[in-house]
């Protein structure tokens, strides 16, 4: 388990590899197809995201005693932004983005030019990720996009992850998919030879 | 209906909406199990599952959706023949809209046109409603939540198919299956469980996929094609290598269900429901007061 703490240099995110599991403390910052089609479209964002990162993810955010609390935190999926991400992380210095199901060629070269790192959280794992989600820290554009689109700047503590897109240019979802595609067909020929 | 037994089916139904959103099911957490001990000491697919698991524990605990995409709501209900269906469907949406303001119940449903949230999880199609009266005293009431993620990943063949080789015929429908596995790679938050049906016109083949869903992870199938098709499938399907979440493993799917329905001589469809690791289907066998008797699974 390799510990991390956002936000991050270049270095540090170098040194990840596809397949290690990490544990993230520090500050993330939400974001997902609202904002990520918004900073496409040339606009600033309301905070820098500069060595830092952005998660997928629309968060069920309630206020309880005059302040915010997560209920729920799991990722969504991540390919929505495919068309916006890489363009993202160059112009404002991204280090990490998190989500689920993986990105595609144009995030993994993205991810090897710039230093920045695909972290892949655990789908469906709301609970543990909201206990995850020690403070909200701030929220931006909440007028704008509404609750689960806004940006939330969150506080995390040991938000548990794996990485799939490492700084390296390599990708466990393409290296993932080869392989299967390969035994589908060890599987097919099987399968055949076993009917006659 | 009167207004006593209206509160105590409201009650009920909210009931099975708040078990079915914030618990697994025993025979899925069992086939959680059988999959986590199948992964090596250390590897990502082990972690995936033990993050899974305590995820699992802790909703169950604070009472809290597993998922924060609650997902489609669908009730398969059998009710006693002299119950009033449409009464019956009203106290439904009422539960829905209850269990929603509760949280069990995320914001979930979209106007298509308009992009508009209702909010109460109320509008046309939602939610999905299978009423069917019988000759029994008591309530059969069965409730799965399905996520947009693992609902994305379904799809529908038409046989014969040209791209991976498959005709009319079980081998090609057993290729049918395992081509949606590879396709879906972690994007449906595997290990996912499969219902399928083979035949019928494509809106009943994709019915009757979800309705395969319905049955126990380790029953058997009764018929001795389909059953072998079942556990063929999920061998092989285990042998790609995808894994929990898509980061490689031993335990790609947990389960195959697979129905046939009488189709045109001219067609022949396989419809795929892939269903994700929160796996949220539930039942409750109910009396004609409104109680709870019995879990169903
Ligand atoms: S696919 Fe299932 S586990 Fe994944 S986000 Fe959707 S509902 Fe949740």
């Amino acid at each position: 388990m390799i510990r991390l703490e956002a936000p991050f240099t270049e270095e540090k995110i170098r040194s990840l590899k596809v397949g290690d599991m990490v544990e993230l403390s520090g500050t993330i910052f939400t974001g997902r197809d609202a904002v990520h089609k918004w900073l496409h479209e040339g606009n600033e964002p309301p905070v820098s995201l500069k060595d830092g990162v952005i998660y997928h993810c629309g968060p069920v955010v309630i206020r309880e005693k005059g302040k915010w609390v997560v209920k729920a935190a799991g990722p969504t999926t991540s390919i929505r932004e495919e068309p916006y991400q890489a363009g993202i992380i160059e112009r404002f210095g991204l280090r990490a983005i998190i989500g689920k199901g993986g990105m595609a060629e144009k995030t993994r070269q993205a991810c090897q030019k710039c230093g920045c790192a695909y972290l892949h959280a655990i789908g469906g794992a709301a609970q543990v990720l909201a206990e995850a989600v020690k403070e909200v820290e701030n929220v931006y554009e909440y007028e704008r996009f509404g609750s689960p689109e806004a940006i939330w700047q969150l506080r995390v503590e040991n938000f548990p992850l794996v990485v799939t897109i490492d700084a390296h240019g390599n990708s466990l979802h393409k290296e993932i998919e080869a392989a299967s595609a390969a035994r589908l067909t060890e599987s097919f020929a099987r399968m055949a030879a076993a009917k006659r | 209906m009167n207004a006593t037994q209206q509160k105590k089916f409201l009650e009920a139904f909210i009931e099975i909406i708040r078990k079915t959103s914030t618990e697994l099911p025993k025979d899925v957490i069992e086939a959680v199990q059988k999959g986590m001990q199948a992964e090596q000491a250390g590897s990502n697919a082990k972690y995936a599952f033990e993050i899974i698991e305590k995820n699992i524990g802790l909703a169950k605990q604070k009472s809290q959706p597993l998922c924060q995409d609650t997902g489609s709501i669908l009730f398969y209900v059998h009710y006693p023949r002299k119950f009033d269906g449409e009464a019956l469907a009203k106290v439904m949406r009422k539960a829905v809209v209850d269990a929603t303001k509760k949280g069990y119940l995320r914001q979930n449903s979209v106007d298509s046109l308009t992009g508009k949230n209702s909010g109460t999880n109320i509008g046309p199609g939602s939610p999905s409603l299978h009423l069917e009266p019988w000759n029994k005293d008591h309530f059969d009431v069965r409730l799965m939540l399905k996520g947009g993620g693992c609902e994305n990943m379904g799809v529908q063949y038409s046989l014969p198919d040209n791209r991976i080789g498959a005709g009319r015929d079980v081998a090609g429908v057993k290729k049918c299956i395992l081509d949606a596995v590879q396709n879906a790679q972690g994007k449906g938050c595997g290990p996912g469980i499969l219902g399928v049906a083979i035949g019928g016109d494509r809106g009943a083949g994709y019915l009757e996929s979800k309705e395969q869903l319905l049955r126990k992870m380790g029953d058997k199938n009764p018929d001795p094609v389909l059953a072998g098709i079942e556990e063929e499938t999920v061998r092989e399907a285990n042998t790609l290598g995808i894994g929990p979440m898509g980061f490689g493993g031993k335990t790609t799917l947990m389960g195959v269900k697979v129905g046939a329905l009488n189709r045109l001589p001219a067609s022949f469809f396989v419809s795929v429901s892939y269903m994700c690791w929160a796996f949220r289907r539930q039942g409750a066998q109910v009396s004609a007061k409104g109680e709870i008797k019995k879990w169903l699974y």
